[in-house]
């Protein structure tokens, strides 16, 4: 990839940043607390592609090229301004074949741009000294995922994947005043295991998650609780008895009111408990701002 | 700052004779254009590939993972452009031992002071040892600067509320794991198996054009290498049960092998990482005590980098030697403190 090429990437990129930590997105991905440092390095990425372009187009008169030295780079003095000159050669079956350009001398002529995906180059570049400029073009992966799929919060598949995690408190405060009294989802499960339920009891409460699917029937509510970024995400897992209406699909946002129950799941993933909760009322709600917990 | 200056020669890297010269093709942009065209006539195709659960957590890994890197990734390679341009070799002189045996211990402990994860060390690694420190002293730094900050220390404390000696432990295993590396590189270390990549030739410009075309070429290069293995993570992610490992954790020693492998493969932040050991309750300490030492200095994200800023045939020899010390110390270092 070349100079002007991976400025545009950089640029690419650090857009896709920007664009995603303006509105709510990028909680899809990362908490919260990270912002203010994507803002940061976006704009750093931005100036980078902005700064490095604008010599390449404007301030032509370098004394070298890219390259640590070899004593050919001299040659090549002017960067943007010959690209007529390739520009019939410059599609798909060309790169393979020898370029007839006056610097066939320098083995750098073989690059061949690596499809994105095509994870493979990576050793293979390197073994030939080109492996920065073409491993670059794999940063167009992001941007890609990023503008067109728009990947969503994780759900109930990774949910399904993962054991239920429930740290264990030093102590369990009384719960706040309120009735129904909201709590997040590992509080409750928290409070719900390792306290068994002492400071639950005659409270009725109110918990937000999504609908994962409980093996053998019935449904999980689930949070996912985050620390870094979903590469990190594990669940937490609520049973629900009481009124639940059957047939609600895997991924739905709802919000139940109801009371502690005693009774207790243990996950298949790895072994933990997962506490039940004595559902009243339960309703349909949209996806939080803040999908994971913590 | 004096920033007509020229800036001398690159003193370290050898230069490799096939050095790119880039600016030369400009289809580069063409391609990108081309690419660009294709992804937007595909984006029906696409949108539908990534429309299953399975492939949708995929995506949302893979994101999260290139996202979550790319401000500590920034950090690390402006700061490795400002090693490269602004700090004149004399300083490493002065700053750390001339003998390499004292230089590494030295390097290990100064870890301390970067806060941030593994991906902001790989790219200052590299530009330490292009401006002459000893290779064995720069790969201490590497590998103890992401497990020892106080981020890292603090987000440990507070993973284990109850084990308050599982912070000194992951310290001590870390620094000790850090420095043995070091020292072992000393040893049977060879030059010639470290290839760092070219760079821009700084000849001739003035410092803050060396600066900005620096950091650009670290950051593409390092972030390509970033993308490799956000894909592989987010690969394993989807597809290695967790159950899998759950069966495994009763045998004492195979469970310290397992949560390493699982360190290895899953490539959390070593600011995350703590919490995710906390998750595995069914292992013992010293098991969980080996997955915090080993995922910050060898994961497949890291070999990726590594295998980038340094070559392909030192990452084969130091990943797997690094991953056979670690797991040793952590063994010893949890049956003495946990």
């Amino acid at each position: 990839m070349n100079r002007e090429a991976q400025s545009v990437v950089l640029f690419l990129l650090g857009g896709a940043i920007l664009r995603i930590s303006a509105t709510d997105v990028y909680l899809r991905y990362v908490k919260a607390g990270l912002r203010p440092f994507l803002i940061v390095s976006g704009v750093l990425l931005v100036v980078i592609a902005a700064v490095t372009l604008y010599r390449e187009v404007f301030a032509p008169a370098r004394p070298l090229g890219e390259g640590d030295g070899g004593s050919s780079t001299g040659a090549h003095a002017p960067a943007p301004g010959h690209a007529p000159a390739h520009a019939q050669a410059g599609h798909a079956a060309a790169h393979a074949a020898p370029h007839p350009g006056a610097h066939a001398a320098v083995a750098g002529d073989e690059e061949a741009p690596a499809p994105p995906g095509a994870a493979g180059n990576d050793g293979d570049g390197h073994a030939h000294g080109h492996a920065g400029p073409r491993v670059a073009w794999l940063l167009v992966v992001p941007v890609f995922a990023i503008f067109l799929i728009g990947p969503p919060a994780l759900g109930s598949f990774a949910a399904s994947r993962g054991g239920t995690s429930v740290a264990k408190q030093s102590d369990y405060a009384p719960l706040p005043a309120g009735d129904p009294v909201t709590l997040p989802v590992l509080d409750y499960a928290s409070r719900a295991v390792w306290d068994r339920g002492a400071s639950l009891t005659d409270r009725r409460v109110r918990l937000t998650g999504f609908v994962s699917p409980r093996p053998g029937g019935g449904v999980y509510l689930t949070r996912m609780i985050l620390t870094c970024c979903a590469a990190d995400g594990r669940p937490v897992k609520v049973g629900l008895s009481g009124t639940v209406p059957a047939g609600l699909p895997a991924d739905t946002w709802i919000e139940v009111t109801g009371r502690y129950d005693p009774r207790v799941d243990k996950d298949r993933a790895n072994d933990e408990s997962i506490p039940y909760l004595a559902a009243e009322a339960l309703r349909e709600v949209t996806q939080p701002t803040q999908p994971y917990e913590q | 700052m004096r920033s007509a200056d020229p800036v001398e020669a690159a003193p370290a890297a050898p230069a490799p004779p096939d050095a790119e010269p880039a600016g030369q093709r400009p289809w580069s942009l063409y391609i990108l254009t081309a690419l660009f065209a294709a992804v937007v006539v595909l984006r029906g195709p696409l949108t539908r590939l990534f429309d299953t659960p399975a492939t949708q957590t995929w995506a949302t890994v893979f994101v999260s993972i290139v996202i979550q890197a790319t401000p500590f990734l920034a950090l690390g390679v402006v700061i490795s452009a400002a090693i490269a341009v602004f700090v004149p070799p004399s300083f490493f002189a002065r700053a750390l031992p001339s003998r390499p045996v004292l230089a590494v211990p030295v390097a290990g402990v100064a870890g301390v002071a970067l806060p941030g994860c593994e991906c902001g060390s790989v790219p200052i690694a590299g530009g330490l040892i292009r401006r002459g420190v000893a290779p064995a002293a720069a790969f201490a730094f590497l590998l103890s600067a992401p497990a020892i900050n106080p981020v890292v220390l603090v987000s440990t404390a507070v993973a284990f509320p109850g084990n308050p000696e599982m912070v000194l432990a992951r310290f001590v295993a870390s620094v000790v794991t850090a420095v043995l590396m070091g020292w072992l590189w000393l040893r049977v270390g060879r030059a010639d198996w470290i290839r760092t990549p070219p760079r821009p030739d700084l000849t001739g410009m003035s410092r803050w054009a060396a600066f900005w075309s620096t950091a650009r070429h670290d950051f593409v290069h390092a972030g390509g290498f970033l993308v490799v293995g956000g894909i592989t993570a987010a690969t394993l992610n989807v597809t290695v049960p967790q159950h899998w490992l759950t069966a495994l954790a009763d045998n004492a020693w195979l469970s310290v092998l397992v949560l390493a492998v699982l360190a290895v493969l899953l490539s959390i932040c070593s600011e995350a990482d703590a919490f995710v050991a906390a998750s595995l309750t069914q292992f013992s300490l010293t098991a969980r005590l080996a997955f915090l030492v080993v995922g910050p200095m060898i994961d497949v994200k890291l070999f990726a980098m590594q295998a980038g800023t340094f070559g392909r045939s030192f990452a084969l020899r130091f990943g797997p030697a690094t991953f056979v010390v670690a797991v040793v110390v952590s063994v010893l270092v949890g049956s003495v403190v946990l």
